[in-house]
């Protein structure tokens, strides 16, 4: 009836000014308790002095661009992936490779170490995530033990292992993620709430609790309470995609690497985005973020084949660094801060110290 | 009809906005100081920020000459 249609575009009308007036509503919260920027109280903090970073180790191997890399806990063996189907595992003290195992799709967007060290876990354009477990008997061949934990609806590009082997998390390009048992292969929880592609996600560091952040195509980034899937905090900032998001070391805040050629840094106590780190000069998208140790450095690896190191206190870029011949495509820091590996669309993988 | 799912759509977002506005916050002077005083506490084992001792880093292991 006519009058149905009616109430229907009311009840549409009033849901949208409640919506608009909410969000309103949340600004002004925000903006009250925002009395001063990070790099104004981080004004009496020394100087940081020049950096010598070099590439320590080349790792050659992968025929196409490598396209994600995670470290194992014994800080020493990283996995690979990339456009090519392979996955590697190398040692990157001696640059070794001691694994491989082709998938059978191209584009592996994703990869990561679990934390035993005795598996990897893996998927891109099957849209799936498989999980390989790590075996030194040369007769035995890897891909034969493959298990396929995660099923999305499109591409997978991003997978991490939650505090055991037994958990994976996955982002998709379906717009969702979602937390599944490595065993069984059953969905545990899923998540929903981004509007476009989810690009990356990271696990808040064990101490702080059940929850992830994800950041996509929407230009949100999204955390998470793992048990009620549930999106406890959103902040939309960003001019374009967010390649990458990456927890800072005590918890309480993450950055992220977005295509509008900027990072930032989110504090999740304050509920705001409290750093920007951007220069004019720098007009390509961060690809990938990672912070040292203490979280006073943040390295970003840029789509224009440079690694920016910033000073994530005082919001000043401290050091640039170029090795690599193409996009840095992911970048993380070793488990114990020692050094860090990059990645890129050169098929090489660098480590630096 | 299409509204209906629109409806539900704004309803479920309405319900995710109040959910994020009775967060609880804090002044950014007071995030910002505990984010700067957890550096400061942890620089020292910061190996990428003050250096390691020659040696002591796998992947800068000194190099030496060896002419035999």
């Amino acid at each position: 009836m006519a009058t149905d249609g009616l109430h229907e575009n009311q009840t549409l009308a009033s849901l949208k000014s409640e919506a608009e007036s909410l969000k309103g509503k949340l600004e002004e919260e925000r903006a009250k308790l925002h009395d001063v920027e990070l790099h104004q109280v981080a004004e009496r903090v020394e100087a940081l002095g020049q950096f010598v970073m070099k590439t320590r180790r080349t790792l050659k191997g992968h025929g196409n661009k490598v396209l994600c890399m995670d470290w194992c806990k014994d800080k020493r063996r990283v996995v690979s992936s990339s456009q090519d189907g392979k996955v590697i595992v190398w040692d990157s003290f001696t640059t070794n490779k001691e694994h491989a195992v082709t998938m059978p799709c191209t584009w592996v967007m994703a990869c990561a170490y679990a934390p035993s060290g005795c598996a990897i876990a893996c998927g891109g354009l099957d849209n799936k995530c498989s999980v390989y477990p790590l075996t030194f008997d040369k007769n035995e061949n890897m891909a034969a033990k493959k298990k396929s934990v995660a099923m999305h609806t499109n591409y997978l590009s991003a997978c991490s292992f939650t505090n055991s082997d037994m958990q994976i998390l996955t982002a998709s390009g379906d717009g969702t993620c979602a937390l599944w048992d490595v065993e069984s292969g059953q969905l545990l929880q899923s998540f929903h709430g981004h509007g476009a592609d989810v690009l990356c996600l990271d696990l808040a560091p064990s101490e702080t609790g059940n929850t992830f952040v994800s950041g996509g195509c929407d230009k949100k980034a999204m955390v998470w309470d793992m048990r009620s899937g549930q999106c406890v905090q959103a902040f939309e900032t960003h001019e374009s995609d967010i390649n990458s998001v990456r927890y800072y070391p005590s918890g309480d805040a993450f950055a992220s690497g977005s295509d509008d050629a900027t990072c930032r840094l989110y504090d999740l106590r304050a509920d705001r985005e409290v750093a920007i780190y951007s220069k004019e000069s720098i007009i390509f998208g961060a690809s990938s973020v990672d912070f040292s140790l203490s979280g006073r450095l943040l390295f970003a690896g840029y789509n224009d084949y440079t690694i920016n190191v910033w000073d994530v206190l005082k919001g000043s870029r401290v050091s640039i660094l170029f090795g690599h011949e193409n996009r840095v495509s992911t970048l993380r820091v070793s488990p114990d801060g020692t050094a860090f590996c990059s990645g890129s669309w050169d098929h090489t993988l660098r480590v630096w110290a | 009809m299409s509204s209906g799912a629109s409806v539900n759509a704004l309803q479920c977002l309405v319900e995710q906005l109040k959910l994020e506005a009775g967060v609880e916050r804090i002044k950014v002077s007071q995030a910002a100081a505990e984010l700067q005083q957890y550096c400061m506490q942890n620089a020292c084992k910061d190996a990428l920020l003050v250096g390691v001792p020659a040696g002591s880093n796998p992947f800068q292991e000194p190099r030496s000459c060896a002419l035999f």
